[in-house]
Parts: C-alpha cells; sequence; structure tokens
C-alpha cells in the first residue's frame, strides 16, 4: 500500500468497502491520496490527481509523509485537531479505542481510521456501535460499566465549566437511578449486553452515534 | 489441483486463532514432505505462511485473552491434530493398504466427532464473548476443513492415483460439506464488516476467506457442470461488483449531502433533520412532477390540438388585450390560464395524435395515482421508522439513555458543543429532582388559571384568524362578481396575504401565550406544534369552504351560460341560413364563442396563487426575520447602548417545527391543488429547489444553534404522522369535487360528463372485451366489498391484537429474567461460599495440570476484579461440580452468565482475565460430566451481532 502509487490502490479500495460501512467516495475522501507536491518537480503538467480525495487523513500528516500515509500513524494529538472530534468530550476515548499503536500513545493508522469512521458511519448496525459505544464509556477499559466509569462519563457530558457539574449527592442519586434501570443483573456494573439492552431501546442512539466527515 | 491446495487455505485459516510457534513448525515439516511429492504445493505453502504470518499478527491482539481462554482447548487440538496428521502419513506410507488407510480415517472421523464435540461444549461454557464464537466458528471451519482434507488425502494416497486426482470423483457428500463451507466462507466475507475486530484482523480473514472462496468454488462443479459453475460464480462477482458500484453510484447521486452534513456539524442532527426532510420532500415532488409532466402535460402540448383551435383553447376576446401582461401573468390568468398548465385547456377528445393517447383516462388516473403514491411512501417510511425505533417501553430507561446516548456525535461546533453540555446538565438535574419530589407545585392555582387564560387566548386567536380569512375570502368573491378589473393589487391578492401574514404572525403570538403557561419544555414544544397545527389547518378549511362556496356560485353561473349559450347559437344560425343541416358549420372565431366560468381552472388558480405568495412571503421573512436582523445586530453593536448579540434581539435560532409545518403544509396544498392545476408539482420542485439553497445559506449565515439542542429522530415519525394527517385531509376536498360535483361542460378533459369517474366506465366499455367489464361490474357491487372491507377490519383488529400480546410478553420475558437473575445471584453467594470451603479441600478427578491451571485463573479472575459477582460466577460455578451440572441450576445461569461474558476485551485491558476461561476448563467436574454444564449453555447462544433487539436477547 501507499508506497509510489499516488492513489489508494484499486484492490485495497476493493477489501476496505468490503470491510467497512463506507463507500468508495467515503473512502477516498477519508483516504490518503497523495500527488500533489510530489508531482511538481516532473513539471506542471500532472499534479492534483483528485483534490476531492485529496483530504482528511492525509491533511493530518506533515507533508513529507504523505506520500506513504497509508503505512504512517499519525499522533494523537494530531487527530484531535479534526473539527469532527474537537467538540467530543469523548475525543480521548475515541482515540484510544481505535488505536492499534502498541506504545499506547493513541495514535492512528490510516487503517484505525477507517474503523472509526466506519463504525461511526451511517449504515454500520445498532450492535457494532453499541458495543464501541460501550467500550467508549469503559474509562478504565475493564469490561464493564461501573460506578466510576459512569462518573466520568456524567463529567464528560456535563462539560468542563465548574458551576455545571452536578454535585456529589445528584451524582449518587443518577448514577443509583441509572443502574437500578440497566444493571439488569444487580451486580453493581452494566456490562456489555445489560448496555446494548439499553441501547437497543433507545429511539435515537443510532442517529446521534455518527460522524461524518 | 484444487484438493491439493486446500491445506493451504484450512492452515491458514485455522491459523487465525492458532498462533502456536510449535505447530506451525510441524505443520511446515509435513508441508515439506508432501513438497517432495508434488511439486505444486510449493506454491500454497508459501501463501500459507504468509497468510500465517499475518493471521498470527492478528491473532497476538487478542494475544491476552485468548491466549490462556484457549490453552487447553489448543493443546488439544493440536493433539490431535498431530494424531490426525499421524495417521495421514501412515496412510500415506502405507500406500498398498487402504483398508487400513480406512479405518484410520473412521478412527480419526470418530476421534474429531467427540473432540469437536467436546470443543464445542467447552467453548460455548466458555464464552459469551461474541468475538470468540466467531473465532470458534472459524475455528471448527478450519478443523473440518482439515479433516475433509485429510479424508481426501489418504483417499488419494491410499489409491496411490495422486497425479490424476482431478479426475478422481468426489463423493456427493464432501461435494456438499465443500459447498456448505464455501457459503460459510461467503457468509462470513458478507458479514464481517459487523465484526468489532481491528482492520487488520479483518483484513487477513478477508482474505483467506476470499482466496478459499476462488479455489474451491471452481472445483465443486465437474464435468460440463464445471464450466457452468464457474460461469455462474463469475457472473456472479460482476454481479456484486456492479451493485457496489450502483451503490456508490446512488450514494453520489444523493444530493446535497455536503451541505447537509455541514449543517449537522454546526448545528446537530435536529436542525439537520429539517433539511433531510426537506430532500425527502423534493424527492417525493420530484416523482409527483414527472408523473404529471410525462403522462399529462407533455402528450397534451405535443399530441393535442393546437392553441386556438378551441375555444377553450383560446383567450377570450374581452381578455386578450391584458393577456400577456405581467400583471395577469404572474396571477395566472389570460395565456398562463389557457395553457397546459390548468384543467380547463384540456380537451375531451378520447384519444390523441397518433399513438391514440387516452389523454382523459391519463388525466385521471394520475390525479388518482399522485395521492396514491403519496399515501404508499408516507406509510412505508412511517413503517420503515417505527422498526427503527422498535417501540419498547418507552420509560423505563429514562436515565440510562440520558446517560449513554443524550450526546449527539455529530456536533463539531464548540458552541453548540456549549450548548449541548448545558442541556444534558439540565436535563440530568431535572430528572433527578423529578425523580426526587413528583413535581412540586407553588402555587397550582395561579397556574391552574394561567394555563386555562393561555388555552382561551389561543383558541381566540385560532378563531379570529379564521373568522378573518372567512371573511377576506367572501370580500374577494364580491369583488370577483364587481369584475377585478376596477380594483388594485392588494384587493386582488387579499385572500393570499392574508393567510400567510397569518401563518407568519400567529406562531409568534403562540409563542409569547406559551410562556405563560410554564410547561416544561418538551411539553410546550408539543403544545406550539398543536397551536400551529390547528391554526394551519383551520386556515386551509376555511379557505376550502370559501372555495366550496365560490364553486356553487360557479356552478350557479354554468347554468345561466349554458342558457344563454343555446339562445347564442340559434341566433347564429338565425342570422344566415335556416337550413343548417346541410351547411358546412358556422366559421367563428373561437376566442368570440361564450364560455362558462369553468370552476376547475378556478380551483387550480387559487391554489397556485396560494403556492406562489407562501413561497414568496417565506423567502420574505428568510430575508428579513434572519439576513437584515443578523446584519442590524451584527453591526449595530457596536454603537449601541446594550449588548445587541446576547441581549433582546440576539440573532435568530433556526424554528425547526415553524419550518417543518410549514413545509408540510405547503404539501398539503399541492396535493389538493394538483389535480385542477397539473403544474403545481412542478412549482413545488422549484420552490423546494430554491429554498433548500437559500434555507441552508441562511442558516449558515445568519442563526445560531439552538440553546436547548433536540435530537432528531424522536420527532421523526411525528412529522411523518403529521404528513399524513394532512395527506388525508387534502385529499378529501380533491376526493369530494371529484366525486360529486358535475365537471364544466365546456373545459377541461371530462366536460361532457355527469361525473369525472365515469371515463374508468368509458376506458373499459370501449376499450376492454365485455367480460371484462362484466367482472369489474360484479367485483364492484356492494356485496363482494362490504365483505372485503369487514375483513379488512378484522386483519386489522387481529394484527393489533397480536401486537399487544407480543408487547406484553416482552414486559413478562423481562420480568422473568430479573426474577431469574436474582435467583442466581443469591445462588452464587451461596455458591462462593460453599466453594471457598471447598477450594481447601478439593476431590476432583481432573488431571492434575489442568487442574491447577484452572484453580489458577480461578484466583487470578477472582482477585482482579472481587467486585464483579458475576466473575465469581462463573468461577465458582467450575468450583463446584455438583451444583454446575445438576441440571436444575442451567436454567437460572444463563441469562446473567451470558450478559456477564459477553464483553470482549479486544486486547486492551489485558490486565482482566475474563472468567470464562475457567469455564473452558472447568478443574471441577469430573468425567462423565465434562466440562459441566456451562453457564453459558447452548441453549442461550448469547448476543449474535445481528440478532434483533430488545428482548430476543434473552431468549
Amino acid at each position: 500500500m501507499g508506497g509510489s502509487s499516488s492513489l489508494l490502490p484499486q484492490e485495497a479500495l476493493g477489501e476496505y468497502q468490503e470491510l467497512t460501512f463506507l463507500n468508495k467516495q467515503e473512502i477516498l475522501l477519508a483516504a490518503p491520496a497523495p500527488g500533489l507536491p510530489r508531482a511538481l518537480p516532473h513539471g506542471g503538467a500532472v499534479v492534483f490527481a483528485s483534490s476531492s480525495a485529496y483530504k482528511r487523513f492525509s491533511e493530518l500528516l506533515p507533508r513529507e509523509q504523505r506520500e506513504n500515509a497509508c503505512s504512517v500513524r499519525v499522533p494523537k494529538s494530531q487527530i484531535l485537531t479534526l473539527p469532527e472530534l474537537r467538540a467530543n468530550p469523548f475525543q480521548h476515548r475515541i482515540c484510544h479505542v481505535f488505536s492499534t499503536s502498541e506504545d499506547g500513545d493513541d495514535s492512528m493508522s490510516f487503517e484505525d481510521f477507517l474503523d472509526m469512521l466506519s463504525v461511526f458511519s451511517d449504515a454500520a448496525t445498532s450492535d457494532i456501535k453499541s458495543r464501541y459505544a460501550f467500550r467508549i464509556f469503559d474509562f478504565d477499559d475493564d469490561g464493564v460499566l461501573d460506578g466510576k466509569d459512569l462518573e466520568k462519563l456524567v463529567n464528560c457530558l456535563t462539560g468542563q465549566g465548574e458551576e455545571a457539574r452536578l454535585s456529589s449527592i445528584e451524582m449518587e442519586q443518577l448514577i443509583r437511578n441509572v443502574l437500578e434501570e440497566s444493571d439488569i443483573d444487580k451486580d453493581g456494573t452494566i456490562n456489555l449486553s445489560e448496555f446494548q439492552h439499553v441501547i437497543s431501546r433507545s429511539p435515537d442512539f443510532v442517529s446521534s452515534f455518527k460522524i461524518v466527515l | 489441483m484444487p484438493k491439493n491446495e486446500k491445506p493451504a487455505t484450512s492452515e491458514g485459516n485455522d491459523g487465525s486463532d492458532v498462533n502456536n510457534e510449535e505447530d506451525s513448525a510441524a505443520e511446515n515439516q509435513e508441508n515439506g514432505r508432501g513438497a517432495d511429492k508434488e511439486r505444486k504445493r510449493a506454491k500454497p505453502r508459501t501463501r500459507r505462511g504468509h497468510a500465517r504470518g499475518r493471521a498470527r499478527h492478528g491473532g497476538e491482539e487478542d494475544g491476552d485473552d485468548e491466549d490462556g481462554t484457549r490453552r487447553a482447548g489448543q493443546r488439544r487440538q493440536r493433539n490431535r491434530r498431530g494424531r490426525g496428521r499421524a495417521g495421514g502419513n501412515e496412510g500415506s506410507d502405507s500406500e498398498g493398504d487402504p483398508t487400513k488407510a480406512r479405518k484410520n480415517q473412521a478412527n480419526q472421523k470418530s476421534k474429531e466427532d467427540d473432540e469437536q464435540e467436546e470443543d464445542e461444549k467447552g467453548g460455548k461454557s466458555g464464552k459469551g464473548k461474541n468475538e470468540k464464537k466467531q473465532d470458534k466458528k472459524a475455528d471448527k471451519k478450519g478443523k473440518k476443513e482439515k479433516a475433509n482434507k485429510k479424508k481426501k488425502d489418504k483417499k488419494k494416497s491410499g489409491s496411490g492415483s495422486d497425479s490424476d486426482s482431478e479426475e478422481e470423483p468426489i463423493t456427493e457428500e464432501e461435494l456438499a460439506k465443500l459447498k456448505e463451507e464455501v457459503e460459510e466462507k461467503k457468509k462470513l466475507i458478507a458479514t464481517l464488516r459487523n465484526k468489532p475486530w481491528k482492520m487488520k484482523k479483518k483484513l487477513s480473514v478477508l482474505k483467506e476467506a476470499q482466496l478459499f472462496v476462488e479455489k474451491f468454488e471452481g472445483a465443486l462443479g465437474k464435468g460440463k457442470g464445471k464450466k457452468f459453475y464457474a460461469y455462474k460464480v463469475m457472473m456472479t462477482k460482476k454481479w456484486m461488483k456492479f451493485q457496489r458500484d450502483f451503490e456508490n453510484f446512488k450514494t453520489a447521486c444523493i444530493p446535497w449531502e455536503m451541505k447537509i452534513k455541514e449543517i449537522e456539524s454546526h448545528f446537530g442532527s435536529s436542525v439537520a433533520s429539517y433539511f433531510i426532510f426537506l430532500r425527502w420532500m423534493y424527492g417525493i415532488n420530484m416523482i409527483l412532477f414527472g408523473l404529471t409532466f410525462g403522462l399529462v402535460m407533455v402528450p397534451e402540448a405535443l399530441m393535442g390540438k393546437p392553441y386556438g383551435s378551441l375555444p377553450r383553447k383560446t383567450v377570450p376576446r374581452a381578455e386578450e388585450a391584458t393577456a400577456m401582461n405581467f400583471a395577469t401573468l404572474w396571477d395566472f390568468s389570460g395565456f398562463a390560464q389557457y395553457s397546459v398548465l390548468f384543467y380547463g385547456y384540456y380537451n375531451n377528445q378520447r384519444t390523441i395524435g397518433w399513438l391514440k393517447f387516452r389523454m382523459p383516462l391519463s388525466y385521471f388516473l394520475v390525479g388518482v395515482g399522485t395521492i396514491g403514491y403519496s399515501f404508499m411512501i408516507v406509510i412505508r417510511t412511517m413503517a420503515r421508522n417505527a422498526n427503527e425505533e422498535g417501540g419498547g417501553d418507552d420509560t423505563s430507561f429514562n436515565f440510562s439513555w440520558k446517560m449513554f446516548t443524550s450526546w449527539d456525535y455529530l456536533i463539531g461546533n464548540p458552541e453548540t458543543a456549549d450548548n449541548k453540555f448545558a442541556s444534558i446538565t439540565t436535563s440530568f438535574k431535572e430528572a433527578i429532582v423529578e425523580e426526587q419530589e413528583s413535581r412540586k407545585e407553588e402555587n397550582i392555582h395561579l397556574t391552574r388559571f394561567l394555563r386555562v387564560l393561555a388555552n382561551f387566548l389561543a383558541l381566540c386567536t385560532l378563531a379570529g384568524s379564521g373568522y378573518l380569512i372567512f371573511f377576506v375570502v367572501r370580500r374577494s368573491q364580491k369583488f370577483a362578481l364587481e369584475g377585478l378589473e376596477n380594483y388594485g393589487w392588494w384587493e386582488r391578492n387579499e385572500v393570499n396575504m392574508v393567510m400567510s401574514l397569518l401563518g407568519m404572525f400567529c406562531p409568534t403570538l403562540f409563542d409569547v401565550i406559551s410562556s405563560l403557561e410554564n410547561y416544561h419544555p418538551r411539553i410546550a414544544l408539543r403544545w406550539q406544534l398543536g397551536r400551529i397545527f390547528a391554526l394551519f389547518l383551520g386556515n386551509l378549511y376555511t379557505f376550502i369552504i370559501a372555495l366550496m362556496d365560490e364553486i356553487n356560485l360557479k356552478l350557479e353561473e354554468e347554468k345561466i351560460v349554458k342558457y344563454n349559450m343555446t339562445i347564442w347559437e340559434a341566433s347564429l344560425y338565425n342570422g344566415t341560413i335556416p337550413e343548417n343541416s346541410t351547411a358546412p358549420p358556422i366559421q367563428v372565431d373561437p376566442a368570440d364563442v361564450p364560455r362558462g366560468p369553468c370552476w376547475e381552472t378556478m380551483v387550480g388558480q387559487e391554489f397556485v396563487r396560494l403556492t406562489v405568495s407562501d413561497t414568496m412571503t417565506t423567502y420574505i421573512t428568510i430575508l428579513i426575520g434572519d439576513f437584515l436582523r443578523a446584519v442590524f445586530v451584527r453591526f449595530f453593536n457596536y454603537c449601541w447602548c446594550w449588548d445587541l448579540e446576547y441581549g433582546f434581539p440576539s440573532y435568530s435560532e433556526f424554528d425547526i417545527s415553524g419550518n417543518v409545518l410549514g413545509l408540510i403544509f405547503n404539501q398539503g396544498m399541492i396535493w389538493m391543488g394538483s389535480f385542477y392545476a397539473p403544474c403545481l408539482p412542478a412549482i413545488n420542485v422549484f420552490r423546494l429547489h430554491t429554498s433548500m439553497y437559500l434555507q441552508c445559506w441562511a442558516v449558515m449565515c445568519c442563526n445560531v444553534p439552538q440553546e436547548r439542542v433536540f435530537k432528531a429522530s424522536r420527532s421523526n415519525n411525528f412529522y411523518m404522522a403529521m404528513l399524513l394527517f394532512i395527506l388525508f385531509l387534502s385529499t378529501l376536498p380533491a376526493v369530494y369535487t371529484i366525486v360529486s360535483i358535475p365537471p364544466s361542460f365546456d373545459c377541461g378533459p371530462f366536460s361532457g360528463k355527469t361525473r369525472m369517474f365515469e371515463v374508468i366506465s368509458e376506458t373499459l366499455e370501449h376499450d376492454f372485451p365485455s367480460w371484462f367489464g362484466k367482472v369489474f361490474g360484479y367485483a364492484s357491487n356492494p356485496g363482494l366489498i362490504l365483505p372485503f372491507i369487514l375483513l379488512m377490519v378484522l386483519s386489522i383488529y387481529y394484527l393489533n391484537a397480536t401486537s399487544k400480546s407480543y408487547k406484553e410478553a416482552n414486559l413478562e420475558l423481562k420480568k422473568k429474567l430479573q426474577s431469574q437473575a436474582e435467583e442466581n445471584k443469591r445462588r452464587n453467594k451461596q455458591k462462593a461460599q460453599k466453594s471457598n470451603e471447598q477450594e481447601e479441600n478439593p476431590f476432583e478427578t481432573e488431571p492434575p495440570q489442568s487442574k491447577q491451571k484452572g484453580g489458577k485463573q480461578d484466583e487470578s479472575a477472582a482477585n482482579q476484579d472481587n467486585k464483579k459477582e458475576q466473575s465469581g460466577n462463573e468461577a465458582k460455578t467450575t468450583g463446584q461440580p455438583q451444583e454446575a451440572s445438576a441440571s436444575s441450576s442451567q436454567k437460572p445461569q444463563h441469562p446473567g452468565a451470558a450478559l456477564n461474558g459477553h464483553y470482549p476485551p479486544q486486547g486492551r485491558g489485558g490486565n482482566l482475565l475474563p472468567p470464562p476461561i475457567a469455564v473452558t476448563r472447568p478443574p471441577g467436574p469430573s468425567g462423565y460430566a465434562a466440562p459441566g454444564y456451562p453457564p453459558g449453555h447452548p441453549r442461550f447462544p448469547g448476543v449474535q451481532p445481528g440478532m434483533p433487539r430488545g428482548p430476543p436477547h434473552y431468549r
């Protein structure tokens, strides 16, 4: 992939279409399509292979890396500059969940990026969305949502302002209520299937758990 | 050589979870041995290595949890494989002894079956984890393949004819098996995107599956069938590709996608939902436009008699002078009135042109089809929305929904995000307060009084607006009788202007009124919507009633005109030759012929005018109310005494409900009027098109995000329901006029008939064989129709009852589940205590090694989160064999266990070894009970990826 070919190879494109809920345009829009600065030395004849596809992911890369954007990882700080994530209170969690980086810096490769877009796309099923939502909400990565996770979640949702925070009594009450509703097996935590059960009843989860580029 | 290549894929597939060096080494060895025999194997092997490498990589990601869980299973598997391989080798060594090989084979098969079964049990018990289940599936598949291949290998070697393996007949059974596998692989490929895996893993699995399918698809057919099969496969592949491209093409064709996305990210999904609704309306109107344009207007324009050939197609002499004035055209009279745009222009010839196009019939059917199509599409969309919403018990997850689903991930604008934060916080606080005390009413009497007052005021406004419209319409009739020429622009457009102005100002008035009521914002929104709806509806119906009056007047007028016509004709003939029967008819210029009032055209004109003026007011409102206000606030803020941006005028918010209602009512007018003015859909398409651009621009340029950010989907079906209601209401008058008012005698496609629908019976009579007419006559007699209606009502009643009972069953199941979970918990506690006692004194007969392992897992799981009862549950289940295997305890166990074991940590958070490990290889149950009855018993398969939501989870 990447290398000297300027666009995403055809077969890879096909595979990505097979594996994600994205269609060709969306992938290309998200995909690196280098060729801009590189083609210039050969004379102005070529260039701008497809400026519409010259987008998102490669924009996050420093210029010299754009040519092989498929194999490069984008650091988290860069990912967070995406306008789609900038305002999102769960931006760090999203990066963390979708990153395959081994050294834990939450950097993202192009494939991770596609994964993310696929999950957040319109066509993704409610099942897979809820699965990832669960992992995003699971702040300590222990496989269940316990009281602390929920508290962090609420703090994320109520924003940064100090006065916006809920008081500890309110928080306690809120978490108790949530657990009362969703913790079907009454073990004090919410696990994935309980979570999915709740989510599946929600009328607007699928429509709002969505990020479009 | 398909069969010989088979190992490559099957091994590769297997490799995705068996990530074990030792194992692969052994395989390589074996492979090597095979390679001396067959050169062709070299190729597959390299591929296998490749796949393996990738697979190993993928496997490592889940290594943390898989490793432990599977270790036991893998070991067994490896053993088996070793054995199997040994058997295979043996078989190939003893070439001259087929019987032995066969025996071997049989042996192995039975062994494998055994182990598979065991594995299955173990697997099921171990994982409520879905992902693993998938893995396991693949694993099993792999095994099966391997078994298959080995069998074949043996057979081949047994017969000693390696080289001609291609001609070797494949037994039906194997073929079927292979086919099944290929199908399974295909299914896997199709559903791969539903798996919550990392891309790398998905890629590798995909590649393997594709390789496998590619290789063996060709091998399935034989002889002549083979070619055909290959052809079929190729065609399906092509077809798939075409379909995908077509999908891509289709999505590329969706207009305004980028615009809407931009709005979505700025204003959240609710504002965007309006634009999506607008786009949807646009699509529907395009189709309506296509129908009327293609089947009515174009044929008439091309094949009908040209302008000026008939009185109905000519501007009357009196109007000729002003017919081309802009003011006249803008009013849709003059030349516009006598054109294909309106009903009156169409001739009542049965067929027109060389195509023998049945114009009147087509006109009638298009009118009916428009309404029918609209009904169908609205109801279908509603049903789909309802499916997506899934129904369910509404309030039971109030808090959880607030917590888990309230963030709108589409929001990309910091300001909107701030608003959203605030609204979420408020909703949390409100919910808590509501929960704590069931709404404290400070001064209940005052509130009540205010609410009654508010409703009274709203009713007054409604009645007032209704009366105003009625009054204005009456006045305009007076004007019309006296002749419009004597009056100015205002008098001519009074009705439309008044209606538009009312539509503009009354909602604001309602807004003010509703501030009296002090309702919760959501309830307030509903009241507001209801009032606006009532206003629009009232206005529309007053308008229609007034229109009906006018129609009656015109009908009276028509009678007089008809009478005058005969006198006129008589005078015409009298003036010339008395014996007119043989003489050629007298040539009179069609413009001079007196004509009736043609009420249909009048109705059409009214609707067209209404639509146009409505459009104009909307645009002007946007320009003044949004744009000018924004400009004023923006630039006068520098020199004003208070902060304009945050103070009184501020920027406007996008009024979703008002806009949606406007759209819906506009559509209602289109539906009502399009029968009498075929141009109406065209005008509406134009309107929607421009308003898309104008409103997109206005929203992005002069509106601010709402303070209360609502989410869209909840209201989607609400809007649809309103649309349906309006559709129904607008069909009523249209149908009434079609069915019960006689058409004008000298204009329109139905002139000369007593009722419009007679065109149907006429067609039946002339264009169909007589028996068809008879059948139709029988079918339409009340004796048949009434029972049919009765049947429909009954079936509706039945379906309704069933859906109710399903809902009840859902609730019932939920209750059961809860009680089971509680019981389960209690039991687990007991078990935990018991097993603690027993841990010191275990009496299991399990092999020491695995027992130790199980124990260790148990301990570690318990250590790692002792908080989780559930993990304890599973671990302890294994610690206590008697209980676990006791059939009585199975049932209560599964829900909880499956619920818990369901979560795939996925390589992350490797600190947690999920309890199922201990269950996969339970230390407790001795020999016969095997892996015990695992908590995740097959009867409860956990939640599958594609499974419907809701209670089915807990089957």
